[in-house]
C-alpha cells in the first residue's frame, strides 16, 4: 500500500487549478498518525487535513469547537447539521472529540484528482457552511 | 458486543480513551486470529465439499442402476413363473432381495452424504460471515482511532504554532475582509487603469504631434491673428487658412 504522502503528490497543483489557481501549500503535521495539512491562499484560516486509514482516506475541515456555540441555539444547529448532511454533496458534518467538522472520505485506493476534488469541495462547502451557519456561534 | 455499541459507550467516556483504543490491541489480534482459523476452515470445508458432492454423485448414480437392475429381474421373475418354473422365480427372488438391500444401502449413504453437504455449506456461510464481520469491527475501530490520533496531532499541532486561536466566527469575518479587500482592489485598479491608461496614451499622442490636442495653441493664434489682421471672421472651430 502506498504512503499517505506518496499518494498525494501532485495534489497542490491540482487542488489549485480546481480552485481558479489559488496557491495551495501542503505541510505534513507530526503524529502517531499520517496527517497532511493543505493550506489554501486566501483560506488560510480553514486549512484542511488529510489522513488516512487502512480503509480509507479522510479529508477534514475543523468548523468549530463546542465551545463557540450559542447555548440556546445548540439543538437546533445539531439537527440543522443532520438535515444538511445528505444534501451537502461529497462533505458531511461530524464531531470529533469537541470540534465539530466537515469531512469528506475515499477509498484507500482513489486517485490524486479524487481526492483534490473532494478537497476542493470541502473548502468551498466549509466556507459556505460557516457562513450559513454562523449565527449559532458565538 | 457490536463494535458500533462498544463506540457509543466509549463516546460516553473520554475522548482520549477513544484515541487509545476502540477494541484493544489483544482483541484485535484475536479478532486477527479468528479470522485466519475462518478462512483456512473454509478452505478446508470447501475441498470436503467437492470430495462429499462427488460421493452424493455417485450413491444417486448407483440408486438409478440398482433400481434399473431389481426392475429387470422382477421381469425375469414374472416370466419365470409365467413358465411355471417356480423354483426359478424363487432364485430370482432371492437376487431381488440382495439387490433392494445393495438400493437401501445405497438411498441412506446418499441421504447422509446430502446432509453432510447442507452442512459444509452452511459451515462456510458462517465463517464466511464471520470474516466479514470481524473484519469490520476492526476497520471501524481502527478508522476511529486513526480519526481520533489525527485530531490530536492536528489540535497539538495549532497549539504549539499558535496558528488559530481565533474562532469560527472571527475566521470568517477575515476570510470575507479578505474578499472584499481583493475585490475592492481590483475595482480600483479597473478605474485607474481606465483613467491612467486613456491619459497616458493621449499624452504620447500629443507629443508625437498627432490627433486634436497635438498643436490647438498654434491653431488659436493662427485664427486670432486672421481676425487681427480684419479678415472675415471665422467660427471656432473652423480650420483657418493656413
Amino acid at each position: 500500500m502506498k504512503t499517505l504522502q506518496q499518494q498525494l503528490r501532485g495534489i497542490d497543483h491540482v487542488i489549485s487549478s480546481t480552485l481558479g489557481g489559488l496557491a495551495v501549500q501542503l505541510q505534513p503535521i507530526p503524529g502517531e498518525v499520517p496527517v497532511i495539512q493543505v493550506s489554501i491562499a486566501e483560506r488560510d484560516e480553514l486549512p484542511i487535513f488529510i489522513t488516512c486509514s487502512d480503509a480509507q482516506i479522510l479529508c477534514m475541515c475543523f468548523l468549530w469547537t463546542e465551545a463557540e456555540i450559542r447555548p440556546e441555539g445548540r439543538t437546533r444547529l445539531l439537527e440543522t447539521l443532520l438535515d444538511l448532511n445528505p444534501s451537502v454533496p461529497l462533505s458531511s458534518f461530524g464531531r470529533v472529540g469537541d470540534r465539530f467538522v466537515l469531512f469528506g472520505a475515499l477509498s484507500r485506493d482513489s486517485r490524486v484528482e479524487d481526492i483534490a476534488a473532494d478537497v476542493a469541495a470541502l473548502s468551498d462547502n466549509a466556507l459556505d457552511a460557516l457562513d450559513a451557519l454562523s449565527e449559532f456561534l458565538n | 458486543m457490536s463494535v458500533i455499541k462498544k463506540l457509543v459507550s466509549l463516546l460516553r467516556g473520554s475522548v482520549r480513551e477513544i484515541g487509545e483504543s476502540v477494541v484493544d490491541a489483544n482483541a484485535t489480534r484475536i479478532y486477527e486470529q479468528e479470522i485466519l482459523d475462518a478462512k483456512s476452515s473454509i478452505d478446508q470445508a470447501k475441498r470436503e465439499l467437492a470430495g462429499v458432492m462427488a460421493k452424493e454423485i455417485q450413491t444417486a448414480r448407483a440408486m438409478e442402476r440398482l433400481q434399473a437392475e431389481i426392475l429387470r429381474y422382477e421381469s425375469l421373475a414374472v416370466e419365470a413363473l409365467n413358465k411355471g418354473q417356480e423354483s426359478l422365480a424363487e432364485e430370482v427372488a432371492g437376487k431381488v432381495a440382495e439387490l433392494d438391500q445393495e438400493h437401501t444401502e445405497q438411498t441412506n449413504a446418499h441421504a447422509a452424504f446430502a446432509v453432510q453437504v447442507g452442512k459444509l455449506k452452511a459451515l462456510i456461510k458462517n465463517a464466511e460471515a464471520k470474516i466479514r464481520e470481524h473484519e469490520r469491527e476492526i476497520s471501524v475501530a481502527r478508522t476511529t482511532e486513526s480519526v481520533y490520533r489525527a485530531t490530536s496531532s492536528i489540535s497539538d499541532n495549532i497549539a504549539s504554532t499558535g496558528s488559530r486561536l481565533s474562532t469560527a466566527r472571527e475566521s470568517l469575518e477575515r476570510i470575507k475582509k479578505r474578499h472584499e479587500d481583493l475585490a475592492d482592489r481590483m475595482t480600483a485598479a479597473d478605474s485607474l487603469d481606465k483613467e491612467f491608461g486613456h491619459r497616458a496614451l493621449e499624452e504620447k499622442l500629443n507629443a508625437a504631434g498627432i490627433g486634436d490636442n497635438a498643436d490647438r495653441q498654434r491653431k488659436i493664434m493662427a485664427r486670432i491673428r486672421t481676425r487681427a489682421e480684419g479678415g472675415t471672421t471665422p467660427r471656432a472651430g473652423d480650420e483657418p487658412a493656413a
